[in-house]
């Protein structure tokens, strides 16, 4: 072989340094805060006191709320994936007409506030709701049969609710792309459907199914407003008291510690998680959808359909439809009239947010966080499938550590850390979309990591033997497979700040108002005027959530698209 | 690996270098002596009119900006936890429940303003005048006059009939560790049944079935069945300003209150807000200025519709709707921001206890 020019060693030393892009941006935006303001609760006096850990540790409280905190991570993330499989399964084999409308509204729920969904579910179920009122004229019951609010069952729903199109998208966008020949062969053989399922289709699927229940759980497992709004004070997670005892009795050191106990918890999941991914690991031979996909011929796949996405639809839709309705109803019935407000701007205040204004600030923080969540999460899937880096056991739980850091921890990090020159970002708009990326990226990490683990290394062989730069073929072998996974990064990168995650809810910023903030400030006073705003501007974020994902999922690069 | 995470280490050195080019068009921008910024840091719920601004940045040449950061108490924190190198000149929105928590934290300029001569002296808590009043409000009990009305049930008239057997079931209260007017309710049934005494009336409140929220639009818009809460509950912790805000958000149909307040003698709560110039303010003058306008009648006329709460200056006139529909309890609960601070954390835990677990 010849000797490497020095051109192309420099180009190997790019290559390998734009690995070292998320490691920064993580250093700076995620280890520098946290540490932080860690030094300052837990060492304020310059040496550390653990006092605060070894209290959490040995009260009975603390234990209990970190119980609850894990077993309803655990039943929520099952409940949602025995929600959300069978949809997976649907989108990922028929077309059908409206399908990406119905996949784009399945992703609604994700970028609603809680304090909105929690409207919608007391619309519905409440004890003046839609459900209740039917049954007690059903039944001729005095009292509302059917009391969910506060109790675990609410929670359970919500987290079904939110979650369900982590599992139809990341599962269902795998699934397309799976070989059915094996399972095909697998029929031929004798094998009946119950056997291929568990022999062939579930394993084949494992790399996608464990990442998807793994984003779940851990949403789950930092749930908080869910909690707080539809469990009310009788239930707490990790999170929620992180919160209590940050914001309302500022104790900085119990925080602290809680958040250290959320983090290592996470960090361990992780890090199971990814020792059971390296083991599991095959190279699979992915198809493009046409050859995988059919149209609904039979009434078998329709009703097949129908009882798939039924479910998913009477939990996600109901909703959602409940909040449109109470939207438009007013008084003297249904008008725009509460939409015909937004625009009005009566006691000429500065709290005021033209809808506009609102969408447009939306939007640009929406695609600023895409745009650098796909730069981190590319960049970071491609170092954490480097077969010859032995420690992406390490790093791999590390990149995922900010979905399971408390929002409010990090919100008063950034104030201590990013407030000295040079750095002070406190202040600056910017700051939005570096904090939504912390909670966004992950999400590319995880729908791309099991595509590029599992794509055929034999593939770039072959190009690279019949000549093919190496560009080349990246664009022509992973791109086409790896696209897709992108673009479903994509599309929660764009929720997630379309909803406004995390740690910005939290953080001083300046004037800069958001659809969902906008929400919050309608639902601070009281009177039938600003409920009815507020429910108009969330029927707005819904719809323009749902013309942007629509657009997403418009690109299309070759084989790309439809995912 | 190790050298790895060295150039790791090192480009974030580089990086961190010249990060300030990144921040954006809606920084701060650098006061020039001709041109300063002055910057308001306040809760979620702050508001105020754009003319009103305007004419402040016509009167001393500044521009005004806002910075939000949450609710009260994590506006509060943060204010606190930037003390070394401060976000904003001045901080508005710090209440009686929180005043301890903000004189002792010391990040507050003393400021004698003449405009305090215009503010009774029963709201002005801090004799160094660190934190000067800007308004007041009540928390109170609302109740649904229909469903009294159509129930023939007569309305509460003192807290111990709450635990009456005929209410079961029909109140619904905010969670004192998480919201601000259950803060101030809880601190109310302190000053009313006294600290031996409280604890009692909340065992029989949760025996006679109290529903506790988080937060107040929980409570008002989903539990509560009065004016336009969606809920079923008829008694509610809220403002005595409430009703008001029903009418006038109601815009022009109801010409009477759908809610009413209930105002036994000691039995509601005047939360008064407060703003304070910051230590360490970029533009001192400027802020003192701004404190004066903020206490003066334009800004303080406006204050009632905006943010639905009532002027601390007494030359300010009350708009309509607060004359007809708002009231002001005659003997609000008498207790002191010290004793307030000196108990807070350990009645909230005793709440807790007792009400939740």
């Amino acid at each position: 072989m010849r000797d490497s020019t020095w051109w192309e060693r420099a180009g190997a030393r790019l290559r390998q340094s734009i690995f070292l892009l998320p490691l920064v941006y993580l250093l700076i935006f995620f280890f520098y805060p946290l540490s932080a303001i860690f030094r300052l609760s837990l060492a304020p006096e310059g040496h550390l006191d653990l006092q605060p850990l070894r209290v959490l540790i040995t009260d009975r409280y603390y234990l209990h709320i970190l119980w609850f905190t894990t077993w309803q991570a655990t039943v929520s993330t099952i409940l949602t994936l025995a929600i959300g499989m069978p949809a997976a399964y649907i989108f990922a084999h028929y077309t059908f007409p409206g399908k990406s409308l119905l996949r784009a509204l399945t992703t609604i729920p994700f970028v609603l506030p809680t304090l909105v969904v929690a409207t919608a579910f007391i619309a519905l179920l409440g004890p003046r709701g839609w459900l209740n009122l039917w049954l007690m004229r059903l039944l001729h019951l005095e009292h509302p049969p059917i009391a969910l609010m506060h109790t675990i069952w609410i929670i359970l729903l919500a987290h079904v609710f939110y979650n369900a199109t982590v599992i139809v998208r990341i599962v269902g966008g795998f699934w397309a792309n799976l070989n059915p020949q094996l399972e095909e062969a697998a029929r031929v053989l004798g094998a009946d459907r119950r056997r291929t399922l568990f022999r062939i289709t579930l394993p084949l699927l494992w790399p996608s199914l464990a990442a998807a229940s793994l984003l779940v759980f851990l949403f789950c497992f930092t749930s908080f407003g869910v909690i707080l709004v539809l469990g009310g004070p009788h239930f707490a997670t990790l999170e929620v008291e992180i919160y209590r005892q940050a914001v309302h009795l500022f104790h900085l050191p119990i925080a602290a510690a809680l958040s250290i106990v959320q983090m290592v918890i996470t960090f361990i999941v992780m890090w199971g998680y990814t020792r059971l991914q390296a083991r599991t690991a095959i190279p699979l031979n992915f198809r493009p959808q046409q050859t995988t996909q059919q149209p609904m011929r039979d009434w078998r796949s329709r009703l097949a359909m129908l009882l798939g996405l039924g479910t998913l639809l009477l939990i996600l839709m109901l909703p959602l439809a409940s909040l449109v309705e109470r939207s438009l109803a007013t008084e003297g019935g249904w008008s725009l009239r509460f939409y015909r407000e937004l625009f009005m701007n009566r006691r000429e205040a500065i709290l005021f947010v033209p809808p506009a204004e609102a969408v447009r600030n939306s939007l640009v923080f929406a695609l600023a966080t895409v745009g650098m969540s796909l730069l981190i999460g590319v960049i970071s899937a491609y170092l954490l499938a480097q077969p010859r880096y032995g420690f992406s056991a390490i790093l791999d739980p590390i990149f995922m550590l900010p979905l399971g850091t408390s929002a409010v921890t990090l919100g008063f990090g950034f104030i201590l850390a990013l407030g000295r020159p040079p750095l002070d970002l406190r202040v600056s708009p910017i700051l939005v979309p570096l904090a939504h990326t912390l909670v966004a990226y992950p999400f590319v990490v995880r729908s791309l990591l099991p595509v590029l683990r599992g794509l055929n290394p034999h593939w770039r062989e072959a190009a690279a033997v019949l000549g093919a730069t190496p560009a080349r073929t990246w664009l022509r072998i992973d791109l086409p497979i790896v696209g897709r996974a992108v673009l479903v990064g994509a599309v929660f990168a764009f929720t997630v700040s379309m909803g406004e995650f995390g740690a910005t809810a939290l953080v001083a910023r300046p004037e800069f108002p958001t659809m969902p903030i906008a929400i919050y400030r309608f639902l601070g006073q009281p009177g039938e005027l600003n409920y009815g705003q507020a429910l108009a501007m969330s029927t707005l974020l819904m719809l323009v959530c749902t013309v942007g994902l629509l657009l997403i999922e418009r690109f299309r690069y070759r084989d790309i698209g439809e995912f | 690996m190790r050298r790895f995470f060295i150039s790791t280490l090192l480009l974030a050195v580089v990086l961190a270098g010249c990060a300030p080019s990144a921040s954006g068009p809606g920084a701060l921008p650098t006061a020039t002596a001709e041109h300063p910024t002055l910057v308001l840091m306040t809760h979620d719920s702050f508001n105020i009119s754009d003319s009103l601004i305007k004419q402040f940045e016509q009167e001393t040449g500044a521009t005004f900006k806002v910075l939000r950061a949450g609710d009260a108490g994590a506006a509060l924190n943060q204010a606190i936890l930037s003390k070394d190198n401060p976000l904003a000149d001045v901080f508005f929105g710090v209440d009686n429940t929180f005043f301890g928590r903000a004189i002792q934290a010391d990040i507050f300029e003393s400021y004698d303003s003449p405009k305090l001569a215009e503010i009774p002296d029963e709201l002005d808590l801090d004799s160094q005048h660190r934190l000067l009043p800007v308004d007041f409000g009540y928390v109170c009990l609302n109740y649904d006059k229909a469903y009294f009305a159509e129930k023939g049930l007569d309305v509460p008239q003192r807290l111990e009939d709450l635990t009456r057997p005929e209410y079961k079931g029909l109140l619904v209260v905010e969670n004192p560790a998480t919201s601000s007017p259950g803060l101030a309710f809880l601190i109310t049934t302190v000053a009313y049944f006294g600290e031996d005494g409280y604890l009692n009336f909340w065992q029989k409140l949760r025996e006679n079935d109290v529903y506790v929220t988080d937060g107040w639009e929980d409570a008002y818009y989903g539990q509560f069945s009065g004016g336009s809460g969606k809920g079923t509950r008829p008694l509610v912790v809220s403002y005595a300003t409430s009703p008001a805000a029903e009418v006038y958000f109601s815009e022009g149909k109801l010409k009477e209150a759908p809610t009413g307040n209930i105002l036994p003698e000691g039995g509601s709560f005047r939360q008064i807000e407060f703003v304070g110039i910051l230590k360490g303010a970029k533009h001192p003058d400027l802020a003192r200025k701004w404190v004066d306008f903020m206490l003066s009648r334009p800004f303080q006329e406006y204050i009632p519709l905006q943010m639905f709460v009532y002027p601390a200056n007494e030359t300010a006139a009350l708009p309509e709707v607060f004359q007809k529909f708002a009231q002001v309890p005659s003997a609000p609960a008498k207790i002191t921001p010290e004793e307030i601070d000196a108990g807070r954390e350990r009645w909230i835990d005793a709440w807790t206890k007792v009400v939740l677990h």
